[in-house]
């Protein structure tokens, strides 16, 4: 609770500060403030400490796992923001505007992390998808900016449409909007509410960019700013997921006869597409989103696995995998076109920023002694656990080799081949902010307990 | 005291990156090298040895390494490569020569915790490590179509990597105590038909490291455009790594499985051995011919494991060692070569003996040793698992057998064409080879003969490893 009223609270302070503040480094240092205070708020939380008493009339319920997992996305956006402020303040007139709907977004992934009613899913998914469809818009004077935005907005709606079927259904066959499995003893209409169920999994599988629910990703990813798309890949998917998991393996996990059956064609479906697509493209940018695609494959996994190994595996999935993700788009902004070709030579002229990439890259292929590594690991795991069949981790694994193909492509550029890159100004500050983030790739790579100590204690 | 194995080298390779003068990145990186070789004596004279410490404890992996017979051999041998190769490629000016050697003994870090490991996950770590710096050593430093060729070799054994690792998973989670030891791997109660999806997910990774017929076609691309420092490192140890696998996890672990498929895996093998040979008898490149070689001798090898007789595996672990100073021997002779004249056509030589009269005697030292003529180490070696192999099997060890008549054929061929007849214009160029090459190969040929006329010391070496695997 404190979570959700502190960041609405200070996505309301943003919007006055875009006037009342000037000056843009003023304007981030007041989103970081107000970042470790929503953290601090959340950590009150987990202590049992609450900023106000509400009562949310069993809508929400906070687990220790989904504080926790809010205090990641925290986290993840504070060195988010940490590392892109300045490209931020480039975009538009009105940077604060943008930490505005950042904190609405976190509001809304908060709400993500607790619902216990279908009404709040519906209100977290809209409060975290309108300020992202404004986002993707940003660059007012982008014509492919516009066409993303508007795009985005168009497909969002018709996936919300979806849902508020779906939750119609689930609220036709039991009476109730409440999460809760309906009692077997009682009479209610099983086949609207598998419907329902498969209704709201369509429409979370658009949220997060699965196959066959993909087709918006590679358009918008691409058309929004780079530093956006960094965010919308990353802290706004994985409360997607979140969502995802809190509803169908946290309380509908008994009816899961109704949607286990498609789970496999939509993880090898998504698994496809990403990676087979990306293998094909010319410009990172869309590269790397056909990889977001790919990736989200692997992060379906988690929805097999009641066991820890699936609620652990998804978390550090979603660390490990925003991490490398800023980190690279992060790079990505710096350069002055989004080819591989600008990325040639770039290990001669800034060698340690190459090696940071390659770190990024690494860990998103899965490379041992990165965090990538272990991610993956827990996945094969969590699924092999919960008894689907091998044949799907094996499919899985060989679309992870095909995925070390573009990944490593990129890695050739900055390495193998000679040129000049077409790399912008580059602060030293700039480039050991992201050694930051690949020394925590690299210490989850090697100690993935670290990020577990606190779940449980 | 084992720590230092992996130690030694990651610190020297991390040191090493901020050492900007060549000679000096040199000569550090060889008393580095040659400080593991001593740690390696000294180790190879105790018994097992352990060093255990937690990693993960959420995950219940160890920090666990252990030598013991298999271990330590295989430890010797990459303690003797690794000086061998700095100081006999001492000479080559790759740029940047500091990374270089980084690299190589990042390599040589990787290789230890394989051959050392007795943590799966642990295994798994190292496998991979010792695979990524090869990757950037063969597409920064080798020939014109390095990255392709690079890329195909680590895409292939990167997804065996992750087959493996399905495999080690699957083994865990039948574990009674959820523990990656080798000793909890091996008293995992999988059914049937689990060890045998899980014998195949391991043997995948192993078969194509090795490599096995149908899955070498990486091999010659990648030992031809590789640096002749990282070939070395590749034909003369990382190869052993799939062997090692198979001896150390694949049959200990999933015996009934690994009897089941004995035959199929022999079959193959064989038909490797006798395709290598034959491809190495047409081929013109001194760098190919000496790679498919290896690949023939190798696929041997994996015969006599599968072959599963004591005096086979016996011999397998002694070959190891054998065939690593045999290949490594010929990789420096074929390297001194090129490096001096500019070609690897064996068409275009001839006439060493007469122009370099020390180096066509070593190089047909290492030649005699690579058809296992008696009195050399690999006499030793082959004759036991060709034994194993005639006892399995007559017509198969028969097949198999040809196999030394091609080698006489292929690799006598390459002595008569290099050393003998007139002097070419390309050997003509030859200078005096360099001193540090001509040591190592005078070593490396000691070692050839002194473990050849008296291999005892190898067997009592390995004695406990083999009682440990036939009675399981």
């Amino acid at each position: 609770m404190n979570a959700i009223i502190v960041s609405a609270f200070f996505g309301v302070v943003m919007m006055f500060a875009s006037w009342s503040i000037k000056g843009e480094n003023k304007q981030k240092n007041i989103a970081l403030v107000g970042l470790i205070l929503l953290f601090v708020a959340n950590l009150a939380q987990l202590n049992g400490w609450y900023v106000v008493d509400v009562d949310a009339k069993n809508m929400l319920s906070f687990t220790r796992f989904g504080l926790y997992t809010n205090a990641l996305f925290y986290l993840l956006t504070f060195i988010y923001i940490w590392i892109n402020g300045e490209e931020i303040s480039k975009i538009g007139n009105h940077a604060a505007d943008f930490y505005a709907l950042f904190f609405f977004i976190l509001c809304g992934a908060s709400i993500l992390t607790s619902f216990d009613n279908l009404l709040m899913l519906f209100i977290g998914i809209e409060i975290l998808s309108i300020p992202l469809y404004i986002l993707t818009g940003s660059d007012k004077k982008s014509l492919f900016s516009n066409e993303a935005a508007i795009k985005y907005f168009l497909m969002g709606s018709f996936s919300t449409g979806i849902l508020l079927l779906g939750i119609t259904f689930i609220y036709g066959a039991t009476g109730s909007f409440h999460l809760m499995p309906p009692d077997p003893s009682m009479h209610y209409e099983q086949f609207m509410f598998s419907g329902g169920l498969i209704l709201i999994f369509a429409a979370m599988n658009f949220k997060v960019s699965a196959a066959p629910f993909h087709f918006w990703t590679p358009d918008v990813y691409d058309g929004a700013p780079t530093v956006f798309t960094s965010f919308m890949a990353t802290i706004a998917k994985s409360a997607g997921f979140i969502a995802f998991i809190n509803i169908y393996l946290v309380q509908y996990k008994a009816f899961e006869k109704t949607w286990v059956i498609i789970l496999p064609f939509v993880i090898v479906s998504t698994l496809l597409v990403g990676n087979v697509t990306a293998v094909f493209q010319r410009s990172v940018k869309r590269m790397l989103t056909y990889s977001s695609i790919a990736q989200a494959g692997f992060m379906l996994f988690a929805l097999y696995g009641s066991s820890n190994f699936a609620n652990e595996g998804i978390l550090l999935y979603i660390v490990v995998y925003s991490l490398a993700s800023i980190g690279i788009f992060a790079v990505l902004v710096k350069m002055k076109e989004n080819s591989f070709e600008a990325f040639h030579g770039l290990s001669k002229t800034h060698p340690l920023l190459a090696f940071l990439t390659t770190v990024f890259l690494c860990s998103l292929a899965g490379i041992p002694i990165t965090g990538g590594f272990f991610a993956k690991y827990y996945m094969i795991n969590a699924v092999l656990l919960a008894g689907a069949g091998i044949w799907l981790v094996v499919v899985a694994m060989i679309f992870a080799s095909i995925s070390v193909y573009y990944y490593f492509k990129l890695i050739q550029a900055m390495y193998f081949i000679p040129g000049t890159p077409a790399i912008g100004e580059l602060d030293k500050s700039y480039t050991y902010k992201l050694a930051i983030i690949a020394i925590l790739i690299l210490v989850l790579g090697v100690f993935p307990n670290l990020l577990f100590n606190y779940l449980y204690f | 005291m084992l720590l230092s194995f992996i130690l030694i080298p990651f610190v020297t390779a991390l040191f090493l990156l901020f050492i900007k003068n060549d000679k000096a990145a040199n000569t550090i990186a060889i008393v580095s090298t040659l400080g593991t070789l001593v740690a390696a004596l000294v180790v190879g004279g105790n018994g097992a040895v352990d060093f255990n410490a937690p990693w993960i404890p959420v995950l219940n992996a160890q920090f666990l390494l252990h030598a013991d017979g298999l271990a330590k051999i295989l430890v010797l041998l990459t303690a003797i490569s690794f000086p061998a190769i700095i100081i006999a490629t001492s000479q080559n000016q790759p740029k940047q020569k500091n990374i270089f050697l980084s690299l190589l003994l990042f390599t040589q870090c990787g290789l230890m915790g394989v051959f050392l490991s007795g943590d799966a996950l642990l295994f798994y770590f190292f496998w991979e490590l010792a695979l990524i710096p090869v990757y950037f050593l063969s597409s920064i430093w080798g020939g014109e179509k390095r990255i392709a060729v690079t890329f195909k070799f680590f895409i292939y054994t990167f997804l065996g990597s992750l087959m493996m690792l399905i495999g080690i998973v699957l083994v865990y989670m039948h574990t009674s105590d959820q523990s990656f030891l080798i000793q909890s791997f091996a008293k995992a109660n999988l059914t049937a038909g689990q060890q045998v999806t899980a014998f195949a997910l391991f043997f995948i990774a192993f078969a194509i490291k090795m490599p096995i017929f149908p899955l070498h076609t990486w091999q010659p691309d990648a030992y031809e455009q590789s640096p002749t420092a990282v070939t070395m490192v590749m034909s003369a140890v990382m190869v052993k790594m799939g062997l090692y696998g198979i001896l150390r996890w694949l049959l200990p672990l999933f015996p009934t499985a690994f009897i089941a498929h004995i035959h199929v895996v022999v079959i193959l093998s064989v038909i490797g051995i006798l395709y290598a040979s034959f491809i190495a008898i047409r081929q013109d490149d001194l760098k190919r011919l000496i790679a498919y070689s290896s690949i023939a001798h190798i696929g041997l090898m994996n015969a006599a494991i599968f072959s599963h007789l004591q005096i086979g595996i016996q011999g397998v672990m002694v070959q190891l060692f054998s065939h690593g100073i045999n290949v490594l021997g010929l990789w420096i002779v074929a390297d001194i070569i090129e490096q001096q004249t500019g070609t690897r056509s064996m068409q275009q030589m001839g006439g060493l003996a007469k122009k370099q009269p020390t180096l066509a005697i070593l190089l047909v030292g290492f030649a005699l040793a690579n058809i296992a003529l008696p009195l050399t180490n690999a006499f030793v070696g082959e004759f036991l698992m060709f034994n194993s192999l005639f006892q399995y099997n007559v017509w198969l060890g028969a097949a198999a057998g040809v196999s030394i008549i091609l080698a006489a054929i292929y690799t006598l061929n390459m002595v008569q064409k290099v050393a003998y007849g007139e002097v070419s214009s390309h050997i003509n160029q030859m200078q005096t080879i360099n001193k540090p090459a001509q040591i190592v190969l005078i070593v490396l040929l000691i070692i050839v003969f002194v473990t050849g006329i008296f291999p005892q010391p190898l067997f009592n070496l390995t004695a406990d490893s083999l009682q440990q695997i036939i009675v399981k």
